[in-house]
């Protein structure tokens, strides 16, 4: 390990060095360009990360708006950064995106911008959603329906619910030009067609490239591990992964439920380092319920797939979608979705 | 425990062997097939093993080059070449020796992340190879390759030996070993 470390700051170093030699004030393309080169350059994943804590930012956000956040199943995808946004204009953006959608939905026929829509869009701001002040301030987007009756009635149904935000962004937002805002994870609720609808709206104005985030089974075991190692003060619910059994003809599916204390028990007997988490831990971990699972049933579970992770922190599925349970670690959770939508678009 | 020696029999005339070593039982199959298909001077032999230390019982011709294959898909594909390695001698990783990563073209379904299998390529300074076995196309390439790979493993290609292929091998992107 230690080898491996000095060897990637070596090459960093001459990169660096490099680049200085050129030009003194690095345009953002320089720094883009180097930025890729430390990429390249063996090694990107981090080998530790931080056990998700409580972020003081947290602090001052709308607990309404985080109660509406948790316990939704929202899907994920991964978003470039937006050209020329700004948080002053979301009234603006509320008119134009409610009549495009009223446009996409009666296919062909002309839509005054105004007020004789079906649909009405509201855009706010979620604040305190965010790691650090530099990270970009979060944003909600709704959809509502607009009743067509004029009576007292007023109260407007949720179709579709949609967020943006950036948690820890800061490896992203150090080689970001000016005009763009970084917001790189997306998280929907509701039907995909209005999903879609709202893409494509945001690519034509902001252009910018949505696409869907997908976890793979090694970042699922690594929210495995982060997720057991928090400290929760009551369990909603078991610690619970799933394997998928591959080449079988119909697919078979290993759901494999542990007490959550037990589960922290055995993360505190694997873990060292207070405060991390380590690509050994995460494996050693891993290797322990194999080994369990192996001596009880005799299947190697090392050999199929993880496709569901869910503790009481939260519940997350390879193809991206998630349910955040647990207010305490919601920043700690949307920081490692962050990181994984930054390295997606990378 | 037997340690399977590059040098420890007599070579067959022309004829060339591969043992690939993987728990993915049909992708070798398939791999050991498309190999057999290629057009060679040589007369191919390619054994396929799961794991190693192979039977010592069994009467087998010289081995001139091993491939492990490693699935991405699966982290006991990765434990089982890991293990498999302790039972090879050291002279076979001067150029006699060579690892096959498959499944990384599809991101989702990684469980071993592509740095480790680089690493431990890097560790027994041997070649590396990416392939996704499932395409045929791509299964076809990489045959072609190994087939040429072997062929100067088992010295029919004059001028060129197993020993040079370490550096001929390596890509630009990747550090030399002195650098790790």
């Amino acid at each position: 390990m230690d080898s491996d470390d000095t060897a990637e700051s070596t090459l960093r170093h001459r990169t660096s060095s490099r680049l200085q030699d050129c030009c003194i004030g690095a345009t953002p393309l320089q720094k883009r360009i180097e930025s890729v080169r430390k990429q390249v350059s063996f090694v990107p994943t981090p080998p530790r990360r931080k056990i998700p804590q409580c972020s003081q930012l947290q602090e001052d956000n709308d607990p309404q708006k985080v109660a509406f956040i948790l316990h939704k199943q929202w899907t994920l995808y991964s978003l470039t950064p937006l050209y020329k946004f700004s948080y002053t204009n979301l009234k603006e953006y509320s008119r134009l995106l409610s009549a495009f959608i009223a446009a996409e939905k009666q296919k062909g026929l002309a839509v005054e911008v105004g007020e004789d829509v079906s649909v009405k869009v509201t855009f706010s701001t979620l604040l305190g959603m965010k790691g650090t002040q530099r990270d970009s301030e979060a944003f909600l987007v709704q959809i509502l329906s607009k009743s067509q009756l004029p009576s007292e009635n007023r109260e407007q149904k949720v179709l579709w619910t949609g967020w943006f935000c950036c948690v820890f962004g800061d490896s992203l937002l150090e080689t970001i030009p000016e005009d763009f805002t970084c917001v790189p994870l997306f998280l929907a609720n509701g039907a995909e067609t209005n999903t879609a609808l709202v893409g494509t709206w945001f690519q034509k104005t902001f252009d910018c490239h949505f696409s869907p985030l997908a976890i793979n089974a090694f970042n699922l075991s690594w929210m495995a591990a982060m997720w057991t190692a928090c400290k929760m003060d009551q369990y909603m619910a078991a610690t619970e992964l799933l394997w998928s059994v591959p080449c079988s003809p119909q697919s078979l599916d290993i759901s494999y439920a542990i007490h959550p204390e037990d589960a922290k028990a055995l993360w505190d007997s694997v873990h060292k380092t207070p405060g991390e988490v380590t690509q050994e831990e995460v494996d050693l971990f891993m290797d322990c319920l194999y080994s369990h699972f192996h001596r009880h049933f005799k299947i190697h579970l090392s050999a199929t797939r993880l496709v569901r992770v869910s503790t009481s922190v939260a519940s997350v599925h390879t193809d991206g979608k998630i349910k955040i349970l647990c207010h305490k670690y919601l920043i700690g959770v949307l920081a490692y979705l962050t990181e994984l939508a930054i390295f997606q678009i990378d | 425990m037997s340690v399977l020696r590059p040098l420890d029999k007599q070579p067959g005339l022309n004829t060339a062997t591969i043992l690939l070593v993987g728990t993915e039982d049909a992708l070798l199959q398939q791999l050991a097939d498309s190999m057999l298909k290629e057009d060679c001077a040589s007369e191919l032999r390619v054994h396929l093993a799961r794991s190693l230390p192979l039977p010592s019982s069994a009467n087998r011709p010289r081995i001139d080059l091993i491939v492990f294959v490693v699935n991405l898909h699966s982290k006991y594909s990765l434990r089982n070449v890991e293990e498999s390695l302790h039972h090879v001698d050291a002279t076979f990783f001067l150029g006699k020796a060579a690892f096959l990563a498959t499944g990384a073209g599809r991101e989702s379904h990684c469980s071993v992340h592509r740095n480790t299998i680089v690493k431990l390529a890097h560790t027994y300074r041997s070649p590396l190879f990416f392939c996704d076995l499932e395409i045929e196309d791509f299964r076809a390439t990489m045959a072609q390759r190994l087939v040429r790979v072997l062929q100067i493993c088992a010295g029919h290609v004059p001028g060129v030996s197993a020993l040079n292929l370490p550096s001929l091998l390596r890509s630009s992107e990747t550090p030399a070993p002195e650098d790790l």
